[in-house]
């Protein structure tokens, strides 16, 4: 194993802020419920407040649109679930369809599927290019099979593993024209390219600290005002009653510094990201063993993809195979999206956007972050070609090459 | 040190085999293979290695000893050279061991190239057997010191060249003493049960689980005679020796039990008799294996196990095939070397002559060949018979022949 280790995985979790663990530590030093009339409560409910305005004004959101969650998975499952219910409720049962794309990350997709299996949901999946990108058309075409029977459309606005940005105000015009909620995962957007809630035209979004340098187990579900969502979790009626729970003031406030720094380091981040992730999918390509971008790559343009994201195709091996041989080159990077049983399948977002099964088991998903630096890239485009060269031979080994 | 992939099951064996690995100095990454598409989230009962439970065992123990942990998935390989081949193997009609054949296609084939692939100097495992290094560096593989737990037989299978690249570090201790030194070590599946059986048949119900793949199949019951004394759902389903499930609608005029001594696919017939006629001392075997070096000469005086907790017993081997004599100096997949060519051992065939009858041998079961407590190779049985007695006693034919 190496000793110097390159963390290039800041899409499954990104290095903390210091700023943030400091303001974190001194939250949980102090005693109080936000939901308590006394003194102690009402310093924290002014602290969870005073964040969700920061939060608001830094996303383009009135306070009162966010909806404090555990994280991007619970933000999901609410706005797909409670929004699911509510139009079923609203519609005497006639809105039962749910227009998901094909990329969305498990947290929609599951969340549906399960809708479809047990709550008389239909699901319809909305293909996308190449590129992974949902074209507004299509959107268009699958409400108006039959408008009044959907009850939310769900499109992501960057993609977890490929990066793709959609074009997401175009897709809530077509949505919002049609009298159909749309929600948004920006859990990787916010922070890194400009998100303005308002602007987008977007119903719900989400949003998770830890992918913007703010701590695990808190998030958001923005949420318009006139959008109305059945709660998943039922108590207090904390938030706007839709979402029950003692709030985590600690992790609010955590995630208010941490987003405050990455909007204000925004512009600069973004160009300097872009760059050293051009850097690296050029090298990658230039080292002429058939590598290519995954999804869709301009240089230089971080509109059409995630300024930190470099996924890359390799042909004739396994994705797994070059983990484990980058990992002990001290080289820290992933597939594509972490897996909990990890039991390597190939990626549906990369079968959604085309490749045949065998392509999609060559994936690599380099992510840069705030600490990612020129050596890192260089590193890791140090350690490829030894990789892909080992991986080729252990590929052949499995027969599946 | 060398550096090797410790195939991660799940059990408190393949945890203590990686531990003393890397005391020994090696450098380990720990292996759990996916052999299920589907898995499992909890085992059922405490059998089979093969759910999301027994990777998420083998994970937890992997990071107690700080070494890495990655799941390959082999599932493919496994459903079609394992599964596959255990159900063609009854649907002939022969008795295959899932084991030995997930030792020679799996651990050893597709887990071991992909890690030599990847840069890695060889596999250890939770087996019970010893290797020894001989003076001049060749590896010979042993029995292990627990007789209760030698695993030797399903290693039989190994070839010379598999076997350089093999680690076993349980084979001088006991079970007891494994489940107390992973109790030591901290390691939290010190007291998890043992996998036993066929891990992808959870429930252990074979024989359902084989009809539910090759369908039901009604046929005969006859006696040695020809005579029908009952009737089946499908032939596949009885194995040589077999005395339960016959239901039998008649007894035999003494009274005796009787059990399985023929299943006869292609007829689809299922062949009883008594117990007088399971003796079996002569096999034929095929898809022969040299463990080590290939023996020299043509006739053997060897120890020969038929199945994995069997007992072993004296036998003389000849080799038949590959000209007209073995030399010494081939190795591995290679049958020997014949007027200084060498001949690949796939095309050499073994006669097994026991010194004594053993009851209840089928075909497709692997014979495992030892010299002292050392595996010499092994076979598949193709055929069982019994030779001619001095006194004129016994049946002379070869009585079961295995459909091919």
């Amino acid at each position: 194993m190496s000793d110097q280790l390159v963390y290039l995985d800041h899409a499954a979790t990104t290095s903390v802020f210091p700023q943030v663990i400091e303001a974190v530590a001194e939250q949980r030093a102090i005693v109080g419920n936000p939901s308590s009339l006394h003194t102690a409560g009402r310093a924290a409910r002014r602290a969870v407040e005073e964040s969700r305005e920061q939060i608001g004004s830094l996303v383009g959101a009135r306070p009162s649109e966010v909806v404090f969650t555990s994280g991007g998975t619970e933000a999901d499952n609410l706005a797909v679930t409670g929004t699911y219910f509510s139009a079923q409720d609203a519609s005497g049962g006639r809105r039962r369809r749910l227009l998901v794309s094909t990329l969305e990350h498990h947290a929609v997709l599951e969340a549906a599927e399960a809708l479809e299996r047990r709550s008389g949901a239909e699901v319809t999946l909305l293909e996308c290019d190449g590129a992974g990108r949902v074209a507004p058309e299509t959107l268009a075409a699958a409400i108006d099979a039959d408008p009044e029977s959907v009850a939310l459309a769900s499109i992501m606005w960057a993609n977890n593993e490929i990066g793709t940005i959609q074009p997401v105000a175009e897709l809530a015009a077509v949505a919002a024209e049609r009298g159909v909620p749309l929600h948004t995962d920006a859990v990787q957007a916010v922070g890194h390219v400009p998100v303005d809630f308002t602007a987008s035209g977007a119903t719900a979004l989400s949003l998770t600290a830890h992918k913007l340098g703010g701590p695990v187990g808190v998030g958001a579900l923005l949420l318009k005002r006139d959008a109305s969502l059945v709660p998943l979790t039922h108590g207090g009626g904390q938030e706007r009653g839709v979402r029950s729970g003692t709030l985590d003031v600690a992790g609010i406030r955590g995630l208010s510094v941490a987003l405050q720094i990455a909007v204000d380091t925004l512009d600069a981040e973004l160009v300097r990201l872009v760059a050293l992730r051009d850097r690296l999918i050029r090298g990658a390509m230039a080292l002429d063993l058939g590598i290519r971008p995954g999804g869709d790559w301009v240089e230089g343009d971080a509109t059409t993809r995630l300024p930190g994201n470099a996924h890359l195709l390799v042909p004739g091996c396994e994705g797994d195979s070059l983990l484990y041989l980058l990992d002990a080159a001290g080289i820290q990077c992933s597939t594509g999206s972490a897996c909990t049983a990890g039991v390597p399948q190939p990626s549906h977002v990369l079968l959604a956007t085309g490749l045949s099964d065998t392509e999609a088991r060559g994936a690599l998903r380099f992510s840069l972050g705030h600490t990612t630096t020129e050596t890192d890239v260089d590193a890791a485009l140090a350690a490829l070609s030894a990789a892909v060269e080992r991986a080729r031979r252990a590929g052949v080994a499995t027969g599946r090459f | 040190m060398a550096r090797i992939v410790a195939a991660m099951s799940g059990g408190v064996d393949s945890a203590v085999a990686a531990a003393r690995m890397l005391d020994a100095g090696h450098q380990v990454v720990g292996v759990h293979l996916a052999l299920s598409q589907s898995a499992a989230t909890l085992r059922e009962s405490a059998r089979g290695c093969c759910t999301i439970e027994d990777a998420g065992d083998a994970r937890r123990v992997a990071d107690r000893l700080v070494i890495p942990f990655y799941v390959w998935d082999m599932a493919e390989r496994f459903a079609h050279d394992v599964v596959e081949d255990f159900v063609t193997e009854y649907s002939a009609g022969r008795t295959p061991n899932p084991c030995l054949r997930c030792n020679e296609k799996i651990k050893f084939a597709a887990l071991l190239d992909k890690a030599l692939a990847l840069g890695f100097d060889g596999v250890a495992t939770g087996h019970y057997a010893q290797v020894e290094i001989g003076a001049d560096g060749t590896r010979s593989l042993h029995r292990a010191v627990d007789p209760a737990k030698d695993q030797s037989y399903v290693l039989g299978v190994l070839d010379a060249e598999q076997l350089e690249r093999s680690w076993f570090p349980l084979g001088d201790s006991t079970k007891d003493q494994i489940r107390a030194e992973a109790a030591e070590r901290g390691l939290a599946v010190a007291k998890k049960p043992d996998s036993h059986d066929i891990c992808f048949i959870a429930d252990g119900d074979t024989k359902g689980w084989l009809a539910k793949r090759l369908g039901e199949q009604p046929g005969d019951i006859v006696d040695t005679a020809g005579e029908v004394v009952g009737s089946h759902s499908g032939a596949y389903a009885f194995t040589v020796g077999q005395r339960r499930g016959l239901r039998l609608g008649r007894p035999t005029a003494d009274g005796a039990p009787r059990y399985v001594v023929e299943v006869d696919v292609p007829r689809n017939t299922v062949v009883v008799g008594t117990a007088d006629l399971l003796g079996i001392d002569r096999l034929t075997g095929t898809h022969v294996r040299w463990t080590g070096p290939a023996p020299v000469g043509r006739t053997l005086r060897l120890g020969a196990q038929v199945r994995a907790h069997g007992s072993e017993i004296p036998c003389t081997v000849t080799v038949l095939g590959g000209g007209d004599g073995l030399g010494v100096d081939g190795l591995g997949r290679d049958g020997g070397v014949v007027d200084g060519e060498a001949v690949d051992a796939a095309e050499l065939q073994l006669e097994v002559d026991l010194d004594e009858a053993v009851r209840g041998i089928a075909t497709g079961q692997s014979v495992v060949l030892y010299d002292g407590t050392r595996v010499v190779g092994s076979a598949t049985i193709s055929a069982t018979g019994r030779r001619a007695r001095a006194g004129g006693v016994g049946r002379d034919a070869q009585r079961s022949q295995a459909a091919s």
